[in-house]
């Protein structure tokens, strides 16, 4: 009953939603990056929101089921494929054991999510499953998947799947084979954190220090389009652009910061802070992104380009509970696929 | 009791000064209160009263609580607009009530004084004799003001378990090294400015090192993971190298 790591990934993570209520000793909260993706992709497998998924980066791995398993892959759009057929994204699909998974590149954004049914069986640290890197604990040892690395499944993943599947696909009563090693279903979940436009815009509300800096680099951050910096992580997201600057220099004492705040250090290039991020920091934090775009932000790949616009505290409200209607509303939807009594 | 001691003693040195906190959106899912602009350490003690005080009304829309130097960090939950309102407001309004109080009553529950054991010697202090050159002291003598100190943990950031230690003898007051390294060991002691702290994991680092401990500062598989809380009294005890390796050989528990 494991998920066996064939060949590694660039960076494949097991994730949660995180361990909330330890910043205060610098334990990041941490989780997927892209909650929103990581909590679809367990509602196609018919798990609850916490259950342990595989946060893979831009590059995935190939991966063997030992067990007959019911997964599903969600988030950015990768290339996967089985042994004789392609995998599609997005909608539960039922693996023969033995069957070799390949995870390929991602054809947009840049974090996707497999979920199995009954979830990543590895130990909980401190309240989550969740992978931290900077503390070296939790997830697969603490690390990033490494070749031949074993996931444990949860004890009944043939029953659990084998039953999961059956109902996701009665009810259109329709079920796709995929060669001889897969079988999925008719229905998908479209995508939620995906950008449609080349320069998707992200909302800001001001950082604690905006008014510090210098005012072209006010409006420089703005005004310009970002490009995501290549050597961004699950740390923070550094931007390329015009190099922002105080208007004079100022001695900032350490304070806390949090996911979505962009700070700049002195080199003028911002960072705009992510799931694995340092609980305080010393720079001037020139933006925080809204809370309802973190998700988008965080699935745009490195060399891609991204806006900022100034968004009031009701427009982040607003914004923070419209998000979460979606994403219930997708839930219930998945849901009812998976109701065998029917209405 | 010692830690009644230790608070008596912090009330009778402090002022009756009174803070007037700015509390301000960290996104939409946080408020900062901002008690000064400086490190001062009435505002320190008040920002891990009004931490204490937030967490002892145990509110279930209450997901993270921050102290760090001079500033604190609240996160809730909420699913809609208007009880994200609600949230905030009831938050600003309890967070001036706490700090209305006198920092003098600053009696923490909880806090711990902790004893760690720290080896000055080579090659532990690489720093020592630079700090030494710095400040006109004798090396012994920086490592005796140094492990006469009584540290308060101001906070705790950077990396898990890592502390902000106040209270450094201000004749041991140095900058940062011109150059920071690519590699600390995790356990260092080290000193910048006014503060002395000491490294939980290998990370870069531009402090000056004087010694290191065998303890863990931070152990995800200990029942008290980070060694240190805020608010923890903290004395450093010097001991030999044979003891430092004796010590490291055996798992130490927090």
């Amino acid at each position: 009953m494991s998920l066996r790591v064939l060949r590694p990934a660039a960076l494949a993570t097991v994730q949660d939603l995180g361990r909330p209520g330890r910043q205060h000793l610098g334990i990041g909260p941490g989780g997927a990056i892209d909650p929103v993706s990581h909590r679809i992709a367990n509602a196609l497998v018919g798990n609850r929101d916490d259950a342990a998924t595989l946060e893979i980066a831009l590059s995935g791995p190939v991966l063997l089921f030992t067990r007959d398993a019911l997964c599903a892959l969600y988030g950015a759009r990768f290339a996967a494929s089985l042994d004789d057929a392609a995998m599609p994204m997005a909608r539960p699909v039922y693996v023969r054991a033995g069957t070799p998974v390949h995870i390929g590149r991602a054809e947009d954004g840049c974090f996707a999510y497999l979920a199995v049914a009954g979830g990543l069986d590895v130990p909980v640290v401190l309240g989550s499953r969740s992978t931290y890197l900077p503390g070296e604990f939790g997830g697969w040892r603490g690390r990033a998947l490494e070749r031949d690395a074993v996931l444990p499944l949860a004890h009944d993943v043939e029953a659990l799947s084998a039953e999961r599947f059956t109902r996701a696909s009665r009810r259109h009563r329709a079920s796709g084979a995929l060669g001889e090693s897969a079988r999925t279903v008719t229905w998908f979940a479209p995508a939620l954190t995906l950008s449609e436009h080349d320069a998707p815009v992200m909302r800001v509300l001001p950082g604690l220090h905006r008014d510090l800096f210098d005012e072209g680099s006010g409006k420089a951050f703005l005004g310009d389009a970002w490009r995501v910096a290549p050597d961004s992580n699950r740390i923070g997201f550094r931007l390329l652009g015009p190099k922002l600057a105080l208007a004079e220099p100022t001695e900032i004492l350490s304070q806390p910061t949090c996911r979505g705040t962009v700070q700049v250090p002195p080199d003028g290039q911002p960072i705009a802070l992510m799931a694995d991020h340092q609980t305080t920091g010393g720079y001037p934090k020139v933006a925080e992104v809204i809370s309802a775009d973190i998700p988008r932000l965080a699935q745009r790949p490195p060399g891609a380009s991204v806006r900022f616009a100034a968004a009031t505290l009701d427009e982040a409200d607003a914004a923070r509970e419209m998000l979460a209607s979606q994403v219930e509303g997708l839930i219930e939807r998945i849901l009812w696929e998976f109701d065998d009594e029917g209405d | 009791m010692p830690c009644g001691l230790v608070a008596a003693q912090m009330a009778s040195v402090r002022s009756e000064k009174r803070f007037e906190p700015k509390v301000l959106p960290l996104g939409d899912t946080a408020l900062l209160v901002v008690l000064a602009e400086t490190l001062d350490p009435d505002a320190n003690a008040l920002a891990r009263r009004v931490a204490l005080e937030v967490r002892a009304r145990r509110l279930g829309w209450v997901t993270d609580v921050i102290p760090a130097l001079v500033t604190v960090a609240v996160h809730f939950a909420a699913r809609t607009a208007a009880e994200a309102a609600q949230r905030r407001a009831a938050l600003e309004q309890f967070v001036r009530e706490v700090a209305k109080l006198p920092p003098g009553d600053n009696v923490e529950p909880g806090t711990r004084t902790v004893e760690i054991p720290v080896c000055y010697e080579a090659p532990f202090a690489p720093d020592l004799d630079d700090v030494a050159r710095r400040t006109g002291l004798a090396p012994t003598d920086v490592v005796r003001l140094h492990a006469a100190g009584a540290y308060h943990v101001l906070m705790i950031g950077f990396a898990p378990g890592h502390p902000y230690l106040g209270g450094l003898d201000p004749r041991l007051a140095v900058p940062r090294r011109a150059s920071p390294r690519v590699r600390v060991e995790p356990g260092s002691v080290a000193i910048a400015n006014e503060q002395t702290s000491i490294y939980s994991f290998a990370t870069p680092g531009g402090w000056n090192l004087i010694g290191r401990t065998p303890l863990a500062l931070f152990d995800p598989t200990r029942e008290r993971a980070s060694l240190l809380a805020p608010g923890d009294t903290v004395a450093f005890v010097p001991i030999p190298r044979a003891a430092f390796e004796e010590l490291a050989a055996q798992p130490v528990s927090g």
